[in-house]
C-alpha cells in the first residue's frame, strides 16, 4: 500500500459517520473555501472529461476506424481533424460571438436556478432529486398567471414570478413535510413526485382551461406578452433570445448566498446539514427546518420552471423542462453546492448545451457527446482521488497542519 | 516470539504522528504503552497491525524484517488486536462472531461447521477461564463479556502478541479487576501483551515494563517498581502536573435543580431512568458516578430538553421545566456540556466563531432580525478564545482541526461564557489531554464558587470523586447510593456501580 492511498484524515474528524462524511465531501456542503477543492479539482475534472470525450469522439466514426487498417497516417489526420472540428464548433457555439453567448445564457438560466434547488438541499444534508417536478409545477403556476390575468407588465411579471416560487415551494415542501413528520426519505418521495408532476402536466394540457383553443395536441395557451420576460438584446438581432431569466437567476444565486451565509435561517440550514444532533442540541427546530429547506429549494426550482414558461418558451408543452432538473444535480456537485459555484457551473453547462447544438449542426458529431462530457465531469468530481492521482495534486494538507500545530 | 518496532516514523501530510519509535515486546510480558490522547499510540498500533504503513522504519519478528500489507498479514504473523470499540456483529452469537472470516468448514461443499466453532470457543474459554457461552447473542451480553469475546476472537486466530487499545474504558472497577486476572492468565500462558492506556493507576498495577509516548515519540521507559503516578504523569505531559483538584468546602444555598420521580425511556423504548429524584443546590457540585449505559445519558437528555420524560417533574429555580425545549432550558441560564462533543456539542465543519454562537445566534447581539452579525460574533469568539485559552490560529478555523481538548474548551467557553445558574456537564473531560482536564476542572469549580449549581456526570470515578461535594451512584436507571467523597472510598462506590444496593 503506498503512502498516498491512505486517507490523511486527522483523528478528530474521522469520527464522523463514513457515509455522511462521503456525502459532505462529494457535495462540498459546509466546506470552507479552499482553492484546491473548489477550483482546481473541478477545473481538472472538466479537462479530464474533455480529454476522455475526445477519445469517444475519435472512436465514434466507423469510416475512420476502418481506415486505421489500410492507411494509418490518413486515419490519424482524419481523427485529429474530426476532433479539432468538433471542439472548435462546440467552443464557437458557446462563446463565439453575441449570438452564441445569448444562447448560452438562455440555457444557463434555468440550469442555475434548478442547480440552486439541489445545492440548498445539499447544504442542509438533503438530497433533492425532485427539481424536475418542482420546475413543472412552478411552471404551471406561472403559466396560469401568464395567460389568465391581463395585467400591466410591471405587475404581471412579478406576480408570475411569485406564482412560480409558490408552485415550486409547495412541490418541494411536500417531501420535506413527509421527511420531517414520517421519516419518508426525500430521495424516494422527490423521485416519485417527479413522475406525478410529469403526468399531471400531461393531463392538465388536455384540459380546456389550459389547452390552446382549437388544438387537439397537448399544448397550453400562450403566456400574454405582458407576462413574458423581456428579451435583453433583441434590438441587436431579433434571433438573440436571451431574456430577463438570466438576471433573475443571478439575483436568486446572490439571495441564496445571503440566505445561507448571512442570515440566521441559513445558519440553521447549514447546521442541520452538517450535524443534525448538534442543531437539536443548540435548540433549533430540526423538523420545521427540513420543511423550510425543501420549500426554499422547491421555490428555486419553481423559478426555473417559470423561466421556461414565462421566458424561453412562452407556453407549456408535455415535459417542457426536459431533464434540466437532473442536470441540476450534476451542476450542484460541480459547483460544490455553493451558490456562486452553481452559477459558474450553470454557465459551463449552458455553454456546453448551446455549443453542442452548433457542433451537431456543423459537424457529424452528435449533441449526445455533450451528455457524455457532463457525465464524465461528474464521475471525476465524485472521485476526487482519481483527479488527485492523475494530476498529482497534493492531498489537502491544510487541515492536518493546523491540527498538529495547535494540538496541545 | 519477539516483536520489534525499529525507527518507526509515520507522517501524515503535515503531521508527524510517530517519530522514530523503537519498541520491543516479547511473549510472556506485559508492556504498557502510556500516552495522552493524540500522542500517537493508536497510529503506532495501526502500523503494527498492518492498517497503516510506516513512512520510515521496520517491523521485525524474531529479528527478521516483515512487511504487513493489511491486518491479515499481522494476524498471520501472530499479532491480535482488541479494539477500544468492539468489532462484533450484535445479532450474531458468540461462536459466529469468533469464527467470522475464518469459518471452519466440513465436507466437500465447504459447509459451515458450527459444531466445531462452538467447541473451539468452549475450549479457549475454559483454558483461560473466560466463562463465555458460545451460543449467547452478543447484544444480550454486558460489555465486559463482549470484551472477552474479542479476546477469544484473537486467540482463535492463534495470536502470540495481543494488543489492547484502552481496554478498561468501558468497564466497572470490578470488571477491571477480572480483566486484569485474564491478562495475567494470558501472560502466564506465554502470550505477549501490549496494553495501551492513559490511566496511570492501571499501568502501575499490571505492567512489567512501561513505555511513555509523547507527541509521537517514546520519551522514556519506566519501571513499574519504582515509578509513581506523579512521575508517569510528568513524563506523559512533559511538565509537572497537579493530580489533586484544589477546592474549598462547598457552601450549598437554595435548591436550583430539583428532579422528582423521573422516568425516561431510551431509544429502544425501555425504561432507562427509573424513578430518579435528587436536587442540586446553589454552590455545590453533585457528581453522578456509574458505568456508562446505566441511564445517565437519558437522564441528562431529559434534563436538557433533548429527550421527553414519561413521568416525574424537573424544576429549575422553582419553575417547571419538565419536557421543556432545549432553547427554554438554555434561556434559564443553564450551561450544558454534552456527553459527546463531536456528535452534538459542536458542528465540526463550522468555524469556531460559528460554534461559539451555535446556541445563541438567534438573539442580539449576534443577529438582528434574520441578519447574522458576523463581526460581533467574531469579537465574541476572540474574547472566548482568549479567556478560555483555546489553542487555535484564529477564530475562523474549522472545529474539526482542533485537538479534542481544545474542542472541549470551545464548548466549555460557549456554555460558561455567560451568566450561568446551573451547569450540567456530561463526561466533561473524556478523552482529552491532562492540561485541558486541569483547566476544565478549575473552571467548573470556579462556576460553583461563583454560585452556580453544578451537576457532573462522568464514568471516570476518579473525576467524580475529585470534583464532587456529593456523589450519587446510578445503576440500572436508579440512584442506588448517595455519599460524600470524603466519607467513602472508590472501592465502595465501585460496589454500588456494579449493582450492590445501599443500606443508607
Amino acid at each position: 500500500m503506498s503512502d498516498q492511498s491512505q486517507p490523511p484524515i486527522p483523528p478528530e474528524v474521522s469520527d464522523e459517520e463514513g457515509m455522511s462524511a462521503f456525502f459532505k465531501d462529494l457535495t462540498g456542503a459546509g466546506q470552507r473555501f479552499n482553492w484546491r477543492a473548489n477550483l482546481l479539482v473541478p477545473a481538472l475534472a472538466i479537462l479530464s472529461a474533455l480529454i476522455v470525450g475526445a477519445v469517444v469522439i475519435a472512436f465514434g466514426d466507423l469510416d475512420t476506424l476502418k481506415l486505421w487498417g489500410s492507411d494509418p497516417g490518413q486515419a490519424a489526420s482524419d481523427t485529429i481533424n474530426r476532433l479539432v472540428d468538433a471542439y472548435a464548433a462546440l467552443f464557437e457555439g458557446a462563446v463565439g460571438g453575441l449570438g452564441p453567448i445569448s444562447e448560452t445564457l438562455t440555457r444557463a438560466a434555468p440550469l442555475i436556478l434548478a442547480g440552486l434547488a439541489v445545492a440548498i438541499g445539499f447544504q442542509a444534508g438533503l438530497f433533492n432529486i425532485g427539481a424536475n417536478g418542482q420546475m413543472l409545477i412552478g411552471g404551471m403556476f406561472a403559466l396560469v398567471v401568464g395567460f389568465q390575468f391581463d395585467l400591466p407588465i410591471f405587475l404581471h411579471i412579478p406576480i408570475g414570478v411569485v406564482a412560480a416560487l409558490i408552485g415550486g415551494a409547495i412541490w418541494g415542501g411536500i417531501p420535506g413535510y413527509l421527511r420531517a413528520k414520517t421519516g419518508a426519505h426525500e430521495v424516494i418521495t422527490t423521485i416519485m413526485l417527479n413522475f406525478i408532476a410529469l403526468r399531471l402536466v400531461d393531463y392538465l394540457l388536455t384540459v380546456d382551461f389550459f389547452q390552446l383553443t382549437g388544438r387537439d395536441d397537448p399544448v397550453s395557451k400562450s403566456v400574454l406578452a405582458s407576462a413574458r420576460y423581456p428579451k435583453l438584446i433583441d434590438f441587436i438581432n431579433a434571433r438573440y433570445r436571451v431574456h430577463l431569466g438570466i438576471i433573475i437567476a443571478i439575483l436568486a444565486a446572490w439571495f441564496i448566498w445571503w440566505l445561507l451565509f448571512r442570515s440566521t435561517i441559513g445558519f440553521e440550514f447549514r447546521a442541520v446539514g452538517a450535524n443534525p444532533d448538534g442543531a437539536k442540541y443548540a435548540g433549533m427546530n430540526v423538523v420545521w427546518l427540513i420543511v423550510a429547506v425543501m420549500a426554499v429549494a422547491g421555490a428555486m426550482a419553481g423559478l426555473a420552471g417559470g423561466d421556461q414558461v414565462l421566458g424561453t418558451l412562452g407556453r407549456a408543452t408535455p415535459g417542457f423542462v426536459g431533464v434540466i432538473g437532473f442536470d441540476a444535480i450534476a451542476l450542484a456537485l460541480l459547483g460544490r453546492s455553493h451558490p456562486f459555484g452553481v452559477v459558474a457551473a450553470g454557465l459551463l453547462f449552458g455553454g456546453l448545451a448551446a455549443g453542442g447544438q452548433n457542433m451537431q449542426a456543423s459537424t457529424d458529431v452528435g449533441v449526445d457527446i455533450v451528455q457524455v462530457i457532463q457525465a464524465l465531469i461528474i464521475v471525476f468530481i465524485a472521485a476526487p482521488a482519481l483527479i488527485k492521482a492523475i494530476y498529482r495534486v497534493r492531498a489537502d494538507t491544510e487541515a492536518a497542519q493546523v491540527s498538529q500545530g495547535w494540538a496541545t | 516470539m519477539e516483536l520489534e518496532l525499529r525507527g518507526i516514523t509515520k507522517r501524515f501530510p503535515g503531521v508527524l504522528a510517530n517519530d522514530n519509535v523503537n519498541l520491543t515486546i516479547r511473549t510472556g510480558e506485559i508492556l504498557c504503552l502510556l500516552g495522552e490522547n493524540g500522542a500517537g499510540k493508536s497510529t503506532l498500533m495501526n502500523i503494527m497491525y498492518g492498517l497503516y504503513s510506516a513512512t520510515e522504519g521496520q517491523i521485525l519478528i524474531d529479528g527478521e524484517v516483515v512487511e504487513f500489507n493489511g491486518p491479515g498479514d499481522a494476524i498471520a504473523a501472530g499479532i491480535g488486536m482488541v479494539h477500544q470499540h468492539f468489532m462484533l456483529v450484535p445479532v450474531f452469537s458468540v461462536a459466529e462472531n469468533v469464527v467470522l472470516g475464518v469459518e471452519p468448514t466440513k465436507g466437500p461443499g465447504g459447509v459451515l461447521d458450527f459444531e466445531e466453532a462452538r467447541r473451539d470457543v468452549r475450549e479457549i474459554s475454559s483454558q483461560y477461564n473466560l466463562e463465555v457461552d458460545p451460543d449467547a447473542i452478543i447484544e444480550d451480553l454486558p460489555v465486559g463479556i463482549q470484551q472477552r469475546v474479542e479476546i477469544i476472537k484473537v486467540l482463535f486466530r492463534d495470536a502470540e502478541i495481543l494488543v489492547f487499545d484502552e481496554p478498561t474504558a468501558v468497564l466497572t472497577p470490578q470488571e477491571v479487576e477480572e480483566f486484569f486476572g485474564i491478562v495475567r492468565n494470558l501472560k502466564a500462558d506465554g502470550k505477549g501483551i501490549i496494553f495501551i492506556t492513559h490511566k496511570l493507576k492501571e499501568v502501575l498495577e499490571i505492567a512489567d515494563r512501561i513505555a511513555v509516548l509523547r507527541r509521537g515519540a517514546v520519551v522514556g521507559e519506566a519501571d513499574p517498581e519504582t515509578a509513581t503516578e506523579k512521575t508517569l504523569a510528568e513524563m506523559m505531559v512533559g511538565r509537572p502536573v497537579v493530580l489533586k483538584v484544589d477546592k474549598k468546602p462547598a457552601q450549598p444555598g437554595d435548591v436550583v435543580l430539583e428532579v422528582q420521580d423521573l422516568d425516561v425511556l431510551n431509544v429502544h423504548d425501555q425504561l432507562a431512568v427509573n424513578q430518579v429524584s435528587f436536587e442540586v443546590r446553589k454552590g455545590e457540585i453533585v457528581g453522578i458516578a456509574g458505568v456508562q449505559g446505566n441511564g445517565q445519558t437519558e437522564l441528562v437528555e431529559a434534563l436538557t430538553g433533548l429527550r421527553e420524560s414519561v413521568a416525574g417533574t424537573v424544576k429549575i429555580s422553582g419553575a417547571d421545566f419538565t419536557n421543556a425545549s432545549p432553547r427554554a432550558v438554555h434561556h434559564a441560564s443553564v450551561a450544558h456540556v454534552p456527553e459527546d462533543r463531536q456528535r452534538s456539542g459542536l458542528v465540526l465543519r463550522f468555524t469556531l466563531t460559528e460554534n461559539f454562537v451555535l446556541d445563541s445566534y438567534y438573539d442580539e447581539p449576534f443577529s438582528h432580525g434574520v441578519r447574522m452579525d458576523w463581526d460581533r460574533s467574531r469579537q465574541e469568539a476572540v474574547r472566548l478564545i482568549e479567556e478560555f485559552d483555546v489553542r487555535t490560529p484564529s477564530s475562523e478555523v474549522m472545529a474539526s482541526n482542533l485537538s479534542g481538548g481544545n474542542q472541549q474548551k470551545v464548548i466549555v467557553a460557549r456554555e460558561f461564557g455567560r451568566d450561568v445558574e446551573l451547569v450540567i456537564a456530561s463526561q466533561p473531560t473524556r478523552g482529552i489531554d491532562v492540561g485541558s482536564i486541569e483547566f476544565i476542572h478549575e473552571r467548573i469549580i470556579e462556576e460553583r464558587d461563583q454560585g452556580a449549581a453544578v451537576l457532573i456526570v462522568s464514568s471516570e470515578l476518579d473525576e467524580v470523586m475529585a470534583l464532587s461535594d456529593r456523589v450519587l451512584v446510578m445503576f440500572d436507571g436508579r440512584i442506588v447510593a448517595e455519599k460524600r467523597p470524603n466519607e467513602t472510598t472508590n472501592a465502595e462506590i465501585g460496589l454500588y456501580m456494579a449493582g450492590a444496593t445501599s443500606d443508607a
